[in-house]
């Protein structure tokens, strides 16, 4: 109801609404600023669901993602192929999780995803340290890394292997409450 | 011997959870989510590579069965590398056996992510490795990918089959909260909602009044999803948020968003005001005395003159009942027509009853608001599980996203780093011994900066009394003299403060939160006892004997006296924001030559909004128009911190727990600000006697009296409405059903309470014995890993 538009299909809207914590006026407002990543490549007609992916570098190029140390690991995660290069579904997927109505854990998941760079679905003490200078722009020493890893490993490894599962790190942010106000990007 | 059972068992335990995924608990709010161990996808090796084991002979370590799957044999090599990564030096059998655990594998609705497919995918291409088992092994794995497809396929079918059990909106809140690609949450939607979607006018196997009603649900809910977004486009103040947000992060946000809040509450009240109070007696004006209409500018400021006369005020409400015609008899409004008992007739407006009505009526939905609001917020920040030093928590929760502008990601990273260096350098040389003498001293500062701050908070109190006894005893009020009270409070309100800062400052509290805390508390300290002072002065002075002042209407005195401190404030507040921030930063940059800017002090603004609201849910009563006042002021103050803001202040290093602050905050908002206002305005209406000559309340005991009468008059021009007139005696009048409800909340917050305790004992138990638990594992993995490392290097396997 209400304003006439033709890049989608009702059903479309539809659906993506159901899909995402999105209203419609959200959705194309998103597709809008997808579409100004790279006018000539988006066409204006989504109805027949064209296949089109954005290489990584216009999608790190946003204003809000272009200084995040993560931009990296989140485009990885969100995007289809795994290399950031995303199409209009995940580019919705990536807002709707990291937007303000996004329950914890969905959240939780994603985050565990994203601070696990070699992709094996645990952190271990490689990925915490990656994560550690990505934090502080490598200013701690080696020194200091490795004692805050252990650390952290020592806190919350729940089963005692080593390396946090994603239970650990559930657990973990179950007991940090400022995690859904800063894992949340305004677009 | 026992342990090859062993293993099968957990294999066998394995597998069952995977059958039990399908059955169980659609009601769950959350999902759980499988992942496939990374180390291993397979299941049956577990048995293969214990027939090998069986099989082996040599007692060569690299015979061993770590070699039937070249896999192991590769992650035995690998042993090396991951030695660094593992705190213990499993083996790579233990590590396998490990990560097919019944907790690793156990999940229970949700599907496999394509990541975990992707990734369980990596260390396969290492097992096709050459070794004399490799063919049957290769096969085995072949199939282990298709039994895993169509595993993966069954938890599609298990997920939308759970879904269709579901209610529609339950089923499209489940469907969001999984983690699974949108595409594949469409696919899921589409299948689990084929025949919802479908028009089902087609099939005529649907009755016809079922027809009638799925239709009719499915119009209500497009219609519905439009009104909400609607509503959510309402969202005030997007794109400037987001400029804040990107460049301070979300403390700062913090203090726009509850401004936005408060907004919406004024917005609220001045519609509820503005529909059932203002509207019919701005309609409908009573005749008054133009003896004071020279209108100068001084007058908006003050309130009096015009003003005093408009529609503003207490003064302009008549205690009419308001009818579009009149009886045969009536004298008094004889510009109306006669009623005509054959023609539509208004419903009589009693404005009295209208202006009490509306007041308590606002005052009770705003309560509700606000404890629903405080609950939610407390429930999303409470911590469940009692930690001293998170630091793994903080760890993954510290980077603010939001924050997008340059040099705020860098000043973002230098204060994370600071505050780990900090903790670090805590953790190597332990707690400061501090020596006696040290702490005396330190417990000497905090005692006198405590004794300063109260003596402070005192005389600034004993001052505003003095000063308002001397304007009560020296009537009548001059124009200009009018503002020397309010202009006092506010400046207390300004000065003050900075006082309490510097306190802190000096007193140098280790943890910066409780230097938070401290500061909110004696600034609260200060508004309540200047807040106090005025009400007591209100309704301890002017209201109880208003003849003796020269007032013939105290209520609008009162009025103005609220609407006064309120510009002054606002005009006050203008003053600190452009010269106070501004003058600052020069000086700085100009004298010091440093460039450093002034830091946002959130805690500091957010009260002085609260103390705004509260000074408008008390004037509600007196100047019903007070929160339009309230809502123009909210919207200039929000530009001009933005701009402030921009221009003069830089985000704070100190890190600010934003979620714990927005639920003091809002607590703030409710227990001495709201429950301050409404015990006031209750006090008010239930005891003190209204002015004789103006206002809806004249020539009444109490302001609530009139509630009653109208109630009788209700009842005496409809005999039906008598339970309204019982119910109200009984109940209302009644302070035994008072209390008795009272007990009855009063228990049950007990016991709600002693619940919440006992859960928490319970939760700590339980994190007790799952640490127990780890434990117990790990000692049973290593002696296992010992023994089997002592049979391997020692016996023969025939």
């Amino acid at each position: 109801m209400g304003n006439k538009q033709t890049i989608f299909t009702a059903q479309q809207l539809d659906s993506y609404q159901d899909c995402t914590y999105f209203t419609r006026k959200e959705i194309l407002r998103l597709f809008d600023r997808y579409r100004d990543l790279a006018p000539q490549l988006v066409p204006l007609d989504y109805t027949c669901q064209p296949d089109v992916k954005l290489p990584y570098e216009l999608i790190g190029s946003m204003p809000e993602l272009k200084d995040n140390p993560f931009r990296q690991r989140i485009a990885e995660v969100f995007s289809d192929d795994g290399e950031g290069n995303m199409t209009l579904d995940d580019f919705l997927d990536m807002f709707s999780v990291l937007s303000e109505m996004a329950p914890r854990d969905l959240k939780a998941y994603y985050a565990f995803k994203i601070y696990d760079f070699n992709n094996d679905d645990f952190l271990c003490k490689s990925d915490l340290e990656k994560t550690l200078n990505k934090l502080t722009r490598n200013e701690l020493t080696e020194d200091e890394v490795r004692m805050v890893c252990e650390k952290v490993i020592d806190e919350s490894d729940l089963d005692n292997d080593g390396r946090l599962s994603l239970e650990d790190f559930q657990t973990m942010i179950v007991r940090a409450p400022d995690f859904l106000s800063t894992f949340h990007i305004r677009i | 011997m026992a342990y090859r059972v062993n293993i099968s068992q957990t294999d066998s335990d394995s597998e069952s959870d995977f059958e039990d995924m399908g059955g169980s608990k659609p009601g769950q709010g959350t999902f759980r989510f499988i992942r496939e161990p990374a180390a291993s996808t397979q299941r049956c090796p577990e048995s293969l590579q214990m027939d090998n084991f069986r099989e082996c002979t040599g007692a060569n370590r690299e015979d061993l069965p770590f070699t039937a799957s070249g896999h192991m044999r590769d992650e035995t090599l690998d042993t090396g590398q991951r030695k660094s990564l593992q705190r213990h030096h499993w083996s790579a059998a233990t590590l396998k056996v490990l990560s097919s655990m019944p907790s690793r594998t156990a999940g229970i609705n949700a599907v496999i992510p394509k990541y975990a497919r992707d990734s369980s995918q990596q260390p396969q291409t290492s097992s096709h490795d050459s070794s004399h088992h490799s063919k049957s092994i290769q096969a085995d794995f072949v199939q282990e990918e298709m039994e895993e497809i169509s595993a993966e396929e069954n938890k599609y079918e298990q997920l939308v089959s759970n879904l269709r059990g579901l209610s529609v909106s339950e089923a499209m809140r489940k469907l969001r909260a999984t983690p699974l690609s949108l595409a594949d949450k469409m696919r899921v939607r589409r299948l689990a909602f084929r025949d919802v979607d479908e028009s089902s006018f087609i099939s005529r196997n649907i009755a016809c009044y079922r027809r009638l009603g799925l239709y009719i649900s499915r119009t209500w809910r497009h219609c519905l999803f439009s009104c909400l977004s609607v509503l959510a486009s309402l969202q005030l103040w997007h794109s400037p948020m987001k400029i804040l947000s990107g460049r301070f992060g979300t403390g700062v946000l913090s203090y726009f968003l509850f401004l936005r809040t408060l907004l919406l509450f004024n917005l609220f009240l001045f519609t509820i005001n503005g529909l059932f109070l203002v509207f019919p007696q701005a309609v409908n004006p009573p005749p008054h005395d133009l003896h004071s209409n020279n209108f100068t500018g001084l007058e908006l400021l003050t309130g009096t003159g015009y003003l005093s006369q408009s529609v503003m005020f207490y003064g302009f409400y008549t205690n009419t009942t308001l009818t579009t015609c009149r009886a045969v008899n009536a004298t008094k409004t004889a510009d109306l027509p006669i009623c005509d008992p054959l023609q539509p007739q208004m419903v009589p407006y009693s404005i009295p009853a209208a202006y009490l009505f509306t007041i308590a009526i606002s005052f009770f939905i705003i309560c509700i608001i606000l404890v629903y609001s405080m609950s939610k917020s407390f429930g999303r920040s409470f911590q469940v599980l009692k930690s001293n030093r998170n630091l793994a928590g903080n760890i993954f929760c510290i980077w603010d996203f939001k924050v997008s502008k340059n040099t705020s990601v860098r000043l973002q990273s230098e204060k994370i780093s600071t505050q780990l260096k900090e903790l670090m350098s805590e953790l190597t040389s332990g707690e400061d011994a501090k020596s006696y003498t040290q702490r005396l001293c330190r417990l000497m500062v905090h005692v006198l900066a405590w004794v300063i701050c109260l003596i402070s908070i005192v005389l600034s109190a004993m001052a505003v009394h003095y000063l308002s006894e001397a304007c009560i005893t020296q009537s009548p009020f001059k124009d200009t003299e009018l503002l020397l009270l309010p202009a006092v409070v506010s400046a207390i309100n300004l000065l003050l403060p900075g006082l309490f800062n510097l306190c802190t400052w000096v007193e140098n509290y280790d943890s910066p939160s409780v230097c938070v805390y401290v500061s909110i508390f004696r600034n609260l300290m200060l508004k309540v006892s200047l807040v106090g002072v005025l009400c007591f002065r209100w309704l301890g002075r002017i209201a109880v004997e208003p003849e003796s002042h020269g007032l013939q209407c105290w209520e609008n005195c009162v009025g103005q006296e609220l609407y006064r401190l309120l510009l002054m404030d606002f005009v006050f507040t203008v003053l600190y924001t452009f010269l106070g921030e501004f003058l600052w930063r020069l000086f700085f940059k100009q004298v010091l030559r440093r460039n450093r800017k002034p830091v946002f002090d959130i805690a500091r603004n957010v009260l002085e909004l609260i103390y705004g609201q509260t000074l408008t849910w008390l004037g509600v009563l007196f100047a019903p128009l007070l929160p339009a006042v309230q809502i123009i002021k909210l919207f200039v103050l929000f530009y001009m911190k933005k701009s402030s803001l921009l221009l003069n202040c830089q985000a704070s290093r100190q890190p600010w727990r934003a979620s714990q602050m927005t639920t003091l905050f809002v607590s703030l908002l409710f227990f001495p600000s709201y429950l301050g206002a409404a015990v006031s305005v209750t006090y008010t209406i239930w005891t003190i006697k209204p002015s004789t000559e103006c206002g809806p309340f004249r020539n009444l005991t109490t302001m609530f009296h009139s509630g009653k009468l109208w109630v009788q008059q209700l009842e005496s021009s409809n005999t039906l409405l008598f339970w309204l007139s019982w119910a109200y005696d009984f109940l209302v009048e009644n302070p035994l059903f008072l209390f008795v409800v009272n007990g009855v909340f009063l228990i049950v917050i007990y016991v709600h309470s002693q619940v919440v305790d006992g859960q928490r004992r319970i939760v700590s138990r339980l994190q007790k014995q799952i640490e127990n638990e780890g434990k117990d594992k790990k000692f049973l993995i290593t002696n296992l890993q010992a023994l089997f490392e002592r049979s391997s290097l020692v016996s023969p396997y025939r």
